[in-house]
């Protein structure tokens, strides 16, 4: 029988406490947050002006043909044109990107969340640190969209 | 009528009073943190009866709050077809709140509780002043290396309720119920961010941990040295724990969480 009250017995499970302790805490960093996905990547930023960015946040995936490649690493608003600037951090291994790559937001399923969608045209110069993307489609809002079409089948029947 | 008013200013002026002297006290005991350090054993000792025996009622109480969270969990995200997002159901809630709070309201009532009742009855059997008499400061050989013990144990207690919760919900969730095991994690990494939810997580956690220990290790110094004062203080320990870390929460949730 293993004597609990005896200082050597008690070092050792204090050590194990400690660490499991430590373990939880690597396991919570390591297994459930993001720390694995981007941490120690590289990674490079490009830009898109957005005539509405939508629900887009910042962290929403960047993918190209339903690849995450990136994510969105700040969203803001340019003063002169009144667009939305969205920037993206692009994974440096993905970096043969055509210049007159386009980017569009779409929404995951019905409700899903907002993501970013490249899609690559087809030149031969590629995209730099910091380039921006000219060709943009901007978000599709669902109440605009049912807006239209409710006043558009009014229209229809008035006539 | 002037009894009513003379109790109101009695109570209010003993509340403050006690307010701080359970500040001085606490200062005392940062002071006195120093001296733990060339002494190794003392801290060691309180970090097995104050961590290690609590390390089996938190792990366990883990398991089964992450296991009703994947139940429960399941059970409304279903309703909507979103049981993929089991995983971040259970994790942010078991890493912001759940984790945190669970396990320091449980480290209040195990560790806290047998603080303040071993303080006081040390009091109420003038070991404590036995002590003074052989010129040995009780705040630095009894109160800091349990107060140091204390704020290392919580984060650690924290940490092991979160994970051992999450794995609790990934065997109801992927074992029993048939979410889909990829999905389950998959999800949980993108949308759980290491420096907003576990960081913070562990901030409260440390918060938490402080403040418990301060109020168990100062009821039991302040106590009344009669059996019946001691009953009260560990009574005391419990319920104002469970206040502090309830109504702190709150504002570190506001603080942290707010605009997200």
């Amino acid at each position: 029988m293993i004597d609990m009250q005896h200082p050597h017995t008690q070092d050792t499970l204090v050590g194990l406490f400690v660490a499991a302790g430590i373990a939880g805490l690597f396991f919570l960093a390591l297994q459930v947050s993001n720390l694995s996905s981007f941490s120690a990547k590289e990674s490079y930023t490009i830009k898109a002006n957005f005539e509405n960015s939508g629900g887009l946040k910042v962290r929403s995936p960047v993918s190209l043909a339903g690849v995450k490649i990136g994510q969105v690493s700040a969203i803001g608003l340019d003063p002169q044109t009144y667009q939305s600037v969205v920037t993206m951090s692009i994974d440096s291994t993905y970096k043969n990107l055509p210049d007159d790559t386009t980017a569009s937001i779409f929404t995951a399923g019905l409700l899903g969340e907002q993501y970013v969608s490249l899609e690559p045209g087809g030149s031969d110069v590629f995209l730099k640190n910091n380039d921006k993307l000219d060709i943009t489609q901007p978000a599709i809002i669902l109440e605009k969209a049912i807006g239209q079409f409710l006043f558009k089948a009014a229209e229809e029947k008035s006539e | 009528m002037i009894k009513f008013f003379q109790y109101l200013g009695n109570s209010t002026i003993t509340n403050f009073t006690k307010l701080g002297r359970s500040t001085r006290f606490l200062v005392q005991t940062l002071a006195g943190m120093f001296s733990v350090l060339p002494r190794p054993r003392l801290l060691l000792n309180q970090l097995y009866s104050v961590g290690v025996l609590s390390f089996l009622i938190i792990s366990i109480s883990g398991l089964f709050v992450g296991m009703v969270l994947g139940l429960q969990g399941y059970y409304t995200l279903s309703d909507f077809g979103a049981e993929e997002s089991l995983g971040v159901m259970v994790a942010a809630s078991l890493v912001r709140e759940l984790g945190p709070v669970v396990s320091a309201l449980l480290f209040a009532g195990r560790a806290g509780s047998a603080l303040t009742a071993e303080i006081g009855l040390m009091k109420a059997t003038e070991q404590l002043s036995g002590m003074e008499m052989m010129a040995v400061d009780p705040i630095k050989r009894i109160i800091s290396p349990r107060f140091l013990a204390g704020c290392l144990s919580m984060p650690l207690l924290a940490a092991l309720f979160s994970a051992i919760g999450v794995i609790g919900g990934q065997l109801v969730g992927v074992g029993l119920l048939g979410v889909d095991d990829g999905a389950f994690w998959a999800q949980m990494q993108a949308k759980i961010d290491f420096q907003d939810d576990i960081i913070n997580g562990v901030i409260k956690s440390m918060v938490f941990g402080f403040v418990a220990t301060w109020i168990a290790l100062f009821e039991g110094y302040d106590t009344i040295p009669t059996s019946e004062g001691v009953s009260r203080a560990t009574t005391r320990t419990v319920v104002n724990s469970a206040f502090c870390i309830l109504g702190l929460d709150f504002i570190l949730t506001a603080l942290m969480f707010g605009d997200d």
